[in-house]
């Protein structure tokens, strides 16, 4: 079980965004209680959510490039795997990642974890 | 006491006779050449990629100026020879120059074949032997259209593979029924029809060409003997060449069809060679490389004094050098009674392989779509092994004969010494492996300089590369070009001239055509290629933001804590009170932590929150100021003294010029950051000659410096050049800008390019050739109209508005 993404055993989904308001190949930010989450989408229209916070040194990781499934850090070209969230080597790290879920072109995440 | 030699013709031949020569009996001869050509000796087999937009006319020169200097030859550019007289023993060129000489090499080459059909001395009819026929063919595809190769051949199937490339319609025209029927069998041919016709070119064959036809003295189409009509805008005639050996009948020397020459190279008159295609030898007239630099040696050890060297001709093969299409053959193929043949075929993998034997011996061999042991094939027919022992398995290649391993590395290992690996320059594996080890090569570069292997059309150098590795073992590195990143095997400068030459306008489809490994990039070559393509297509390439690093994506510099820092443009330093005002009630207004004097002359807020941006840049627009551009890979600031205005020293309006450049300047991007300065006198307040390009005023004018740098290396200027007026300055530095521009890598700073290329790639270009500084300073000007839109104001008024907003919680509903 990946130790760091939070679940529920209840998940109630809510819609942030359509997925059209997350432009290709980019990012946004949702600001929540727990601190900014990056809701990334990638060329063939997947969402990933992560906490927008770099292993490395805190850098807004909603600022980076986004390729395939990963991002790199604006600060220090870190490559996170948006996937697992963790840093590709050499570096290591890991950042939290979120259930998200793409409905009929909304884009859904788990309240729970914005409380 | 030095001898003289006259060599007529600077092609392939003789130039490799004087590599030899040099090398045998270096001092022996004081050289002249006389080339009708205006410039030096360049790899006429290459042309085709040169047409075909893969390598630039730069790439395949074999021998620079420098060369002829280093070696005291004398090379005289555009001068033709019109008679040799051999009773004075001296040549006259067409201008009356004239050269004794004590030996003298004709070199002639050849002459491309005219069809005798009406039409064909109209304007836009064209060979296809030297570089000006490329530039001619290039110019007519500029304009796009039509374009008609007769002749189906070698060299014309290479000229419809390039004019297709560079954007033409394109129909080959072949008598015969099948193409390269010299080279290759029906079947081959058949398949090499096929996959032409899958890159869209169109072939007819069986094609009678009628008539060329045309108006005011123009082509404008060809019509063929059942009265098919083609348009057409070029006609490319490739059906042949003949030997250019009037030059040597005038001169009373034997002819037949080409010079006639003994085992020695040497003509009717002993103290006359000839080398080339000009020649006869044994009844056989060559017109490919491989036989010219057979001959070539034995010119070079008669020359030297050893009288011992004999040429006795040579079996040749031959390569197609069209991307994507693998095609060799060797040797004789016709079929006959006492010949037997071995074929392989793979209709789905489009491979076919025959191999033709006689008593056991393999005496031809065509490969097509996979010719990787063409090599080896070559080998055997050229020593004339018997082949009974492995017959059965001979077809499926080296691999598999004698059960040797599949691993390419391997099958090179297993190479006799003597088996030919450059096909071209005759070398073999013996001379390269010794070469490695007692020179101590490590690269294919090395190997190019010591052995010439790999050196003229390149497609063993994949070879050379393995013998490296077999000779080496670990110790060897392949050096090759360094990739732009992870993604690809292609350095940057190759992908930027495929981007022109296919012309690609997209990031997918850079990514599509030169074959990415990854899907979309990465954050190293999308960066790269999206400024490639803006350079490239200035107006038609839409700028992809999603490629662009943070700051240039918002048009601020991130801070460490997820901030911006925001420097709006003060021009060439100089600022007003009510600007001054504006960014205070700004800096107020927002509550911008930290204000800032750059270094730049200008002044930084720092600390501004990503969603104030726009609101931030509309006051700054309110008040007259654009962007900055501090964050961008781009045109920076112009730093300036204060000059005559107020300096008791200035020579020049400094603050003046400087504006002027930047106001000339903003807003286009560059491989890296591009910081200017102007000086008002050589105190050089300004720093100018640290800069990337400086200008230093003088009381005669203005010094333009570039390539200085004072970041992670500090460095000093070069100079450039001197100019008189201001107007010479931005001339000149636009057209410096451009060439940076076009050849710069990115991330590469201008002195980091200089010192790549040459600083005098530069002078020749931006100073000493007017006409060529002229053309780029004009693509810099008009890329300029494309690029000076105040990215701030833009984004003010609501561009991009998604990414300076966020979402927050209290906006979600529940759905689920």
């Amino acid at each position: 079980m990946n130790d760091m993404s939070v679940e529920t055993k209840t998940q109630v989904w809510v819609e942030v965004c359509k997925l059209d308001d997350i432009p290709p190949q980019g990012s946004r930010v949702i600001r929540a209680t727990l601190g900014c989450v990056a809701l990334f989408r990638t060329t063939d229209d997947k969402v990933f959510a992560l906490e927008d916070r770099c292993p490395h040194k805190g850098g807004p990781l909603s600022q980076g490039i986004v390729h395939e499934n990963g991002v790199t850090c604006p600060l220090h070209n870190w490559v996170i795997d948006m996937e697992s969230g963790r840093a590709k080597a050499p570096d290591e790290g890991r950042v939290r990642t979120f259930p998200v879920e793409v409905r009929d072109g909304k884009v859904l995440i788990d309240r729970a974890l914005l409380a | 006491m030095t001898k003289k030699l006259v060599v007529i013709g600077n092609g392939m031949a003789p130039g490799r006779v004087l590599d030899h020569l040099f090398e045998k009996a270096p001092g022996e001869y004081e050289v002249t050449i006389f080339n009708a050509e205006p410039r030096v000796n360049y790899d006429r087999i290459m042309l085709s990629p040169v047409l075909s937009g893969e390598k630039a006319y730069e790439d395949i020169i074999i021998h620079d100026d420098a060369w002829y200097d280093e070696h005291g030859v004398t090379l005289l550019k555009g001068k033709k020879v019109v008679e040799i007289d051999r009773a004075d023993r001296k040549v006259i060129a067409e201008d009356g120059t004239t050269a004794e000489y004590d030996k003298l090499l004709i070199a002639t080459g050849s002459s491309p074949f005219v069809i005798p059909v009406p039409g064909n001395d109209l304007d836009g009819v064209v060979t296809y032997r030297d570089l000006d026929d490329v530039d001619a063919m290039l110019k007519t595809a500029q304009g796009g259209g039509h374009a008609v190769v007769i002749g189906g051949g070698l060299l014309g199937l290479e000229a419809a593979y390039g004019l297709k490339r560079q954007g033409m319609e394109v129909t080959v025209l072949h008598l015969m029924p099948t193409l390269m029927e010299r080279q290759l069998d029906p079947s081959a041919g058949y398949l090499l029809e096929k996959a032409l016709v899958e890159r869209d070119i169109k072939i007819i064959t069986r094609a009678n060409t009628q008539e060329i036809t045309g108006a005011d003295g123009k082509v404008t189409g060809v019509t063929l003997e059942d009265g098919t009509e083609l348009p057409a805008d070029i006609v490319v005639m490739a059906v042949g060449i003949r030997p250019s050996a009037q030059l040597a009948d005038d001169a009373g020397l034997e002819i037949g069809r080409g010079i006639l020459v003994d085992d020695h190279m040497v003509t009717s008159d002993p103290d006359i060679l000839a080398v080339g295609e000009c020649v006869e030898h044994r009844g056989q007239c060559y017109g490919l490389v491989a036989p010219l630099y057979d001959m070539a040696k034995v010119i070079a050890t008669n020359l030297a004094g050893d009288a011992s060297a004999e040429y006795t001709g040579s079996v040749t093969a031959t390569k197609l050098k069209v991307t994507g299409i693998d095609l060799y053959s060797a040797g004789d193929f016709a079929e006959a009674d006492d010949r037997e043949e071995i074929v392989l075929r793979d209709a789905t993998g489009g491979i076919y392989k025959r191999l033709v034997l006689k008593d056991n011996k393999i005496i031809g061999a065509v490969l097509y779509g996979d010719t990787a042991d063409g090599a080896w094939f070559f080998d055997l027919l050229k020593k004339e092994t018997d082949i009974s022992d492995m017959r059965e398995t001979l077809i499926f290649g080296q691999a598999y004969a004698g059960g040797s391993p599949l691993d390419p590395t391997a099958a090179v290992a297993a190479l006799p010494d003597d088996a030919e690996i450059c096909g071209c320059n005759g070398v073999c594996k013996g001379t390269i492996v010794q070469a490695i080890t007692e020179k101590g090569l490590t690269g294919v570069d090395d190997v190019r300089a010591h052995t010439k292997a790999s050196s003229s059309c390149g497609t063993c150098t994949g070879l050379v590369e393995q013998l490296l590795a077999v000779t080496l073992g670990d110790a060897f590195q392949p050096d090759a070009v360094q990739p732009m990143c992870g993604c690809t095997d292609m350095g940057h400068d190759d992908v930027r001239r495929m981007i022109v030459a296919q012309e690609l306008k997209s990031i997918p489809a850079v990514l599509q055509e030169l074959n990415w490994k990854t899907s979309c990039g990465c954050a190293k070559c999308r960066p790269a290629l999206n400024y490639y393509l803006l350079a490239t297509w200035p107006g038609e390439y839409v700028d992809d933001k999603q490629s662009r690093f943070i700051n240039e994506r918002v048009h601020a510099n991130i801070q460490k804590d997820g901030t911006y820092s925001v420097v709006p443009r003060m021009w060439g330093g100089i600022t007003t009170p009510d600007e001054l005002r504006a960014i205070a009630d700004v800096a107020d207004k927002f509550q911008i932590p930290t204000v800032k004097v750059t270094g730049g002359q200008r002044i930084d807020l720092l600390g501004v929150k990503k969603e104030d941006l726009p609101a931030v840049w509309a006051d700054l627009n309110a008040a007259g100021m654009v962007s900055g551009h501090a964050y961008g890979k781009s045109l920076r600031t112009v730093k300036t003294c204060v000059g005559t205005d107020w300096c008791r020293f200035g020579t020049q309006d400094s603050t003046g010029l400087g504006i002027k450049l930047e106001k000339f300047m903003w807003g286009s991007w560059t491989p890296h950051k591009v910081k200017l300065g102007v000086s008002g006198c050589p105190r050089n307040c300004a720093e100018a000659t640290c800069k990337d390009i400086g200008v230093v005023c003088v009381d005669s004018g203005y010094e333009i410096h570039f390539a200085g740098a004072a970041g992670m290396h500090v460095k000093g200027t070069e100079i450039l050049c001197t100019v008189e007026t201001e107007a010479e300055v931005l001339e000149y530095i636009g057209a410096l800008t451009q060439l940076y521009r076009e050849q710069g890598r990115y991330l590469e700073r201008i002195y980091k390019w200089a010192d790549r290329v040459g600083l005098k790639v530069a002078q020749e270009q931006v100073v000493e050739n007017a006409e060529r500084r002229k053309e780029l300073n004009a693509r810099f000007v008009y890329s300029q109209q494309f690029m000076q839109n105040d990215p701030w104001a833009e984004r003010a008024q609501g561009k991009d508005a998604e990414e300076f907003t966020s979402f927050r919680l209290a906006q979600f509903g529940k759905v689920a």
